[in-house]
C-alpha cells in the first residue's frame, strides 16, 4: 500500500485545527499539519504550526490515527449487488477507517493468488486502505490448505475461513504450525490464524442463541457452547502450536473467561468483539426481523455485560464490525434461510462512545493501534501522530447526536439493526495518506 | 381481538399470546353459536358475503385448509388459493412478493402457513389485511389451540384449575406452544412429559411444570394431550427408538386404563397410531379427537368473523347467525 503515498501526494497542505490529539502515546490539545501524504506539524497552538493550503476545523474533536477494521464482509467478487469494496470503502471513511481487513468468503472465494490479487487492486483506488484476508482452506471447506506462503508474499497477514470455523482439529493445528514458518515472508511478523468459533454440529440448524426466547419463538438455536468448544480447541492448539490465534467475533461470556485465562498463561492469542454484540441481545430476535440474525448470534444480557468487561480489561484486544451487507431480498427470506450478518462500519464509532463507559482514549486504542497491530499494518496504520508518520487520521465529535439510517449509508444494502436509533460521536473528517476522503460528515470521492 | 374492517385498524391472529382470557372466552362464545350453524340444513350465513379471504400455505395441510375453507364458505365469504406447487412460489418468487400480489387483488383476510417460525408476523408488516396464522414452524397454531378449548370446554365445563398434561415431542411442536399459553391463560395446569431432548431448551417464562415420569401422573389428570412423534427423530439422536418411545411416552391401553374417571384423550392429527397412541386407545369414548376436527370449523367460523365482520360485539354476531 505504500505505493498510495506517492500516488495522492497532491493538493497541498491541510491543517486540523482546535481538536485534541488521541493517539498511542497519550492525549493532548495540539494542531495537525499534513503534506504529501505525511504529518508535517503538530503544536499545541495555532501559532506553533505553518499555515497551510487548507483547514478543517476539528474544535470540540478528537484528531486520532484512522480507525482499523478487522473484519468487514466487503461481497466484492460475487454479490456486488450487496456491496462492492468501492461502496465499501466509502462507508469505511465515512465510519473514521483508513484500513479494513476483508474477509475471504466471497463468490469466489479468497484463497488463491488471482481473487487476492483482483481484491488489492480494487481496493488500491478505494476511500481506505484494504487489506484480503486468505482463506485457510481452499474454497473455505476445512480440508486441503490454501497456498499460504504464496498469499503471504502477495501481502497477506490474517488467513481465516470466516464464515465458518476450521471443524477439523488436525486440520487447524496443520495451518497453525504452517503458518509459524511463514514469518520471513512477513517482514519477520508472526501470520495470524484468525478463527470463526462455531461446532458445526452443535449449531445446525440453529437461526439465533439458543435459549429462552429461541425456546419461545420456536426458532432453532445455537448455543454458547457451540463457540466456547472451538475457542477451547484452538487456544490448546495455539499452546500446541506456538502459533498466533486470533478469536473473531467473541459473544459468550465464556469464550471471554477463556480468552482472559489464556492471555494469562500468556498464550500467543488475541480477540475482536463487534458493536452488536455489546449492545443487542437475543430478545431483539422477538420480531421476527432477520436484520437481528447475525453469526455468532445475539447473546443474553450477561454476554453482553461479559463483553463489556472484556474490552474494558484488555481481555478484547480489538473492536471489529463483522460489517456484513445482504441485499433487501435476501434480508426478507424466512428467518431460518436469511443470511446472517448486519452492517456496521458506519455505526461504529457511534456505537461505542454511546454505550461504552470507557475513556474515549481507550476506545481509540480498540479501533485504532491495537487492530492495526493484529492486522500486521502498524507500519502505516494506528500510528502516533507525529510529524514524517503517515496521514492516515480520523477526526471525531464525540459530542454530535444524529440519528442511523440504512437508506443515508454508502452501502447498497440497508441492514443495519440500528435503524432510527440516536448516536452520540460521531466523525467530521477522516484522511486517507493525507487525502481529505471525507469532510464535514460527506464523501469526497 | 377486537372489532376489525378495512375502516378500523387491521387486526391479525399471530399468536396465542397477544390474547388474554376474556378474548378468549369471547372468541369460545361465539364458536358456540357457529356451531349451531354447522349443523343447519343448509349451513350458511351471509356473516362475511363480500370478503375475500386467501390461503397461502408453504406446507403441506390437508385438515387444516380444509377446515379454514369450510368455514369462510358457512360465512358466505369468497376465497383464493395459492398452493406451493400451483403458483409462482416455485419461480423462487419471495413470501412479500407473493403475498403483496395477493393484497394487491383485495382480500380482506389471509391464512397464512410456513415451515418457518414469524413468517406470518413478517406477512402482517408487509400487507393491508388482517394475517391468521395457520401454523408457524415450531412456533405457533393458534386455531388449533382455539379449538382444543372449544373441545375441552364442552366436556370439563370451567378449564380453571384443570389439568393438562401434554406428552411427547414438545420441541419441535407449534401446537405444544400455543396450547400451553392457551390453557394457562384459561387458569389450567399444564404439565409437559417428554424426554429432555424433546424439550425446548429453556422453558423460562412457561407457565408449565414438567416431568419425565408419565406414569406417576396419569392418575391426576383431566386432560392428556397427546403430540405427533415425527418418525425420524431418532435419526438426530432425539430418542434411541421409537419403541423405546412408546414404551416411555406413549399412551397404551395400560396407561389409559389409569386415567382418572372422565378424563379426556386428545390429539391435534395426524396420528401415529402405535407410536403416541395406541390403536385401540384413540378409538375410546373418552378420546375427542374427532370432535377436534369437527369442532375446527366453528372455531375457524368465530375467528374469521371476529376479525372481519362489520359488527363484532356478541349481539351483533348472533343476530347476523340469525339472518
Amino acid at each position: 500500500m505504500s505505493t498510495r503515498l506517492a500516488a495522492v501526494a497532491t493538493g497541498g497542505t491541510i491543517a486540523i485545527r482546535g481538536g485534541t490529539v488521541v493517539d498511542s502515546t497519550g492525549s493532548r490539545r495540539a494542531d495537525v499539519v499534513v503534506g504529501d501524504g505525511r504529518v508535517t506539524a503538530v503544536g499545541p497552538d495555532s501559532g506553533d504550526v505553518p499555515h497551510a493550503d487548507r483547514t478543517l476545523d476539528a474544535s470540540g474533536c478528537i484528531v486520532a490515527p484512522g480507525l482499523v477494521d478487522l473484519h468487514v464482509h466487503l461481497r466484492q467478487p460475487g454479490r456486488e449487488d450487496a456491496e462492492t469494496i468501492d461502496t465499501g470503502a466509502r462507508g469505511a471513511a465515512l465510519g473514521g477507517f483508513t484500513a479494513v481487513v476483508a474477509m475471504p468468503n466471497t463468490d469466489p472465494p479468497m484463497d488463491c493468488a488471482a481473487v487476492v490479487r483482483e481484491v488489492q487492486e480494487l481496493g488500491a483506488g478505494a476511500c481506505c486502505d484494504v487489506y484480503p484476508t486468505a482463506a485457510i482452506t481452499v474454497g473455505r471447506r476445512g480440508a486441503e490448505l490454501a497456498p499460504m506462503a504464496e498469499l503471504a508474499r502477495l501481502g497477506v497477514r490474517i488467513f481465516t475461513d470466516d464464515g465458518d470455523g476450521v471443524q477439523d482439529a488436525q486440520v487447524m493445528r496443520r495451518a497453525l504450525e504452517y503458518a509459524g514458518g511463514l514469518a520471513h515472508l512477513a517482514g519477520g511478523r508472526r501470520i495470524a490464524l484468525a478463527q470463526h468459533c462455531e461446532v458445526a454440529e452443535l449449531s445446525a440448524g440453529g437461526h439465533m442463541h439458543e435459549g429462552a426466547w429461541s425456546s419461545r419463538l420456536g426458532l432453532g438455536g445455537q448455543p454458547s457452547e457451540a463457540e466456547e468448544l472451538m475457542v477451547m480447541r484452538d487456544i490448546a492448539l495455539a499452546r500446541l502450536t506456538g502459533s498466533r490465534v486470533h478469536f473473531q467475533h467473541l459473544s459468550t461470556a465464556g469464550s471471554v473467561a477463556m480468552v482472559r485465562a489464556a492471555k494469562e498463561a500468556g498464550l500467543p492469542v488475541t480477540a475482536e468483539a463487534t458493536p452488536h454484540h455489546f449492545t443487542l441481545t437475543d430478545a431483539c430476535c422477538a420480531s421476527y426481523d432477520t436484520v437481528f440474525k447475525v453469526h455468532p448470534p445475539l447473546r443474553p444480557d450477561d454476554d453482553v455485560a461479559a463483553i463489556r468487561a472484556g474490552l474494558a480489561d484488555g481481555t478484547i484486544d480489538a473492536i471489529a464490525t463483522d460489517h456484513a451487507p445482504h441485499t433487501s431480498t435476501d434480508k426478507e427470506r424466512p428467518f431460518d434461510s436469511a443470511p446472517p450478518g448486519m452492517l456496521g462500519l458506519e455505526t461504529a464509532v457511534g456505537l461505542a462512545l454511546t454505550e461504552l463507559d470507557l475513556p474515549i482514549e481507550q476506545v481509540v486504542a480498540l479501533m485504532s493501534w491495537r487492530p492495526a497491530a493484529i492486522a500486521a499494518i502498524d507500519d502505516l496504520h494506528g500510528r502516533p501522530i507525529a510529524p514524517t508518520e503517515p496521514a492516515n487520521l480520523c477526526v471525531i465529535d464525540p459530542q454530535e447526536t444524529w440519528t442511523v439510517s440504512g437508506a443515508a449509508m454508502a452501502s447498497p444494502s440497508r441492514n443495519t439493526p440500528y435503524e432510527g436509533r440516536t448516536l452520540r460521536g460521531r466523525v467530521r473528517h477522516t484522511l486517507l495518506a493525507g487525502e481529505p476522503v471525507v469532510i464535514d460528515g460527506e464523501p469526497q470521492r | 381481538m377486537s372489532p376489525s374492517g378495512r375502516d378500523r385498524p387491521r387486526q391479525h391472529l399471530l399468536s396465542i399470546n397477544d390474547l388474554v382470557r376474556p378474548d378468549l372466552e369471547r372468541i369460545l362464545d361465539l364458536t358456540e353459536s357457529f356451531a349451531e350453524v354447522s349443523e343447519r340444513a343448509i349451513p350458511r350465513v351471509p356473516a362475511l358475503r363480500g370478503k375475500t379471504v386467501a390461503w397461502l400455505f408453504y406446507e403441506d395441510s390437508t385438515r387444516t385448509r380444509l377446515s379454514f375453507e369450510a368455514a369462510a364458505k358457512q360465512l358466505s365469504a369468497d376465497t383464493l388459493n395459492f398452493t406451493v406447487r400451483s403458483s409462482s412460489v416455485n419461480k423462487g418468487e419471495s413470501v412479500r412478493d407473493t403475498v403483496q400480489t395477493i393484497d394487491a387483488m383485495g382480500i380482506d383476510a389471509i391464512v397464512v402457513r410456513h415451515s418457518c417460525a414469524g413468517v406470518p408476523h413478517r406477512v402482517g408488516n408487509w400487507i393491508d389485511a388482517s394475517v391468521i396464522n395457520a401454523g408457524d414452524g415450531r412456533h405457533e397454531h393458534p386455531t388449533q389451540a382455539l379449538l382444543d378449548l372449544y373441545t375441552a370446554r364442552t366436556h370439563l365445563g370451567d378449564l380453571d384449575g384443570a389439568r393438562v398434561a401434554i406428552v411427547g415431542d414438545i420441541l419441535h411442536s407449534r401446537v405444544a406452544r400455543s396450547d400451553v399459553l392457551a390453557f394457562a391463560a384459561m387458569g389450567a395446569q399444564v404439565t409437559l412429559v417428554a424426554p429432555r431432548p424433546l424439550l425446548p431448551s429453556s422453558l423460562d417464562g412457561w407457565p408449565v411444570t414438567v416431568t419425565h415420569d408419565f406414569d406417576d401422573i396419569l392418575g391426576e389428570i383431566d386432560i392428556c394431550y397427546l403430540l405427533r412423534m415425527q418418525l425420524e427423530r431418532q435419526a438426530s439422536a432425539l430418542v434411541p427408538s421409537l419403541r423405546e418411545f412408546r414404551a416411555e411416552y406413549g399412551l397404551n391401553s395400560w396407561r389409559a386404563d389409569r386415567l382418572a374417571e372422565g378424563a379426556l384423550i386428545m390429539h391435534p392429527g395426524p396420528m401415529n397410531r402405535g407410536v403416541e397412541i395406541d390403536g385401540d386407545v384413540a378409538d375410546r369414548p373418552n378420546a375427542v379427537i374427532t370432535e377436534q376436527v369437527a369442532n375446527g370449523v366453528a372455531v375457524r367460523m368465530a375467528v374469521l368473523f371476529l376479525l372481519l365482520g362489520s359488527g363484532l360485539d356478541q349481539a351483533a354476531g348472533q343476530k347476523e347467525i340469525a339472518a
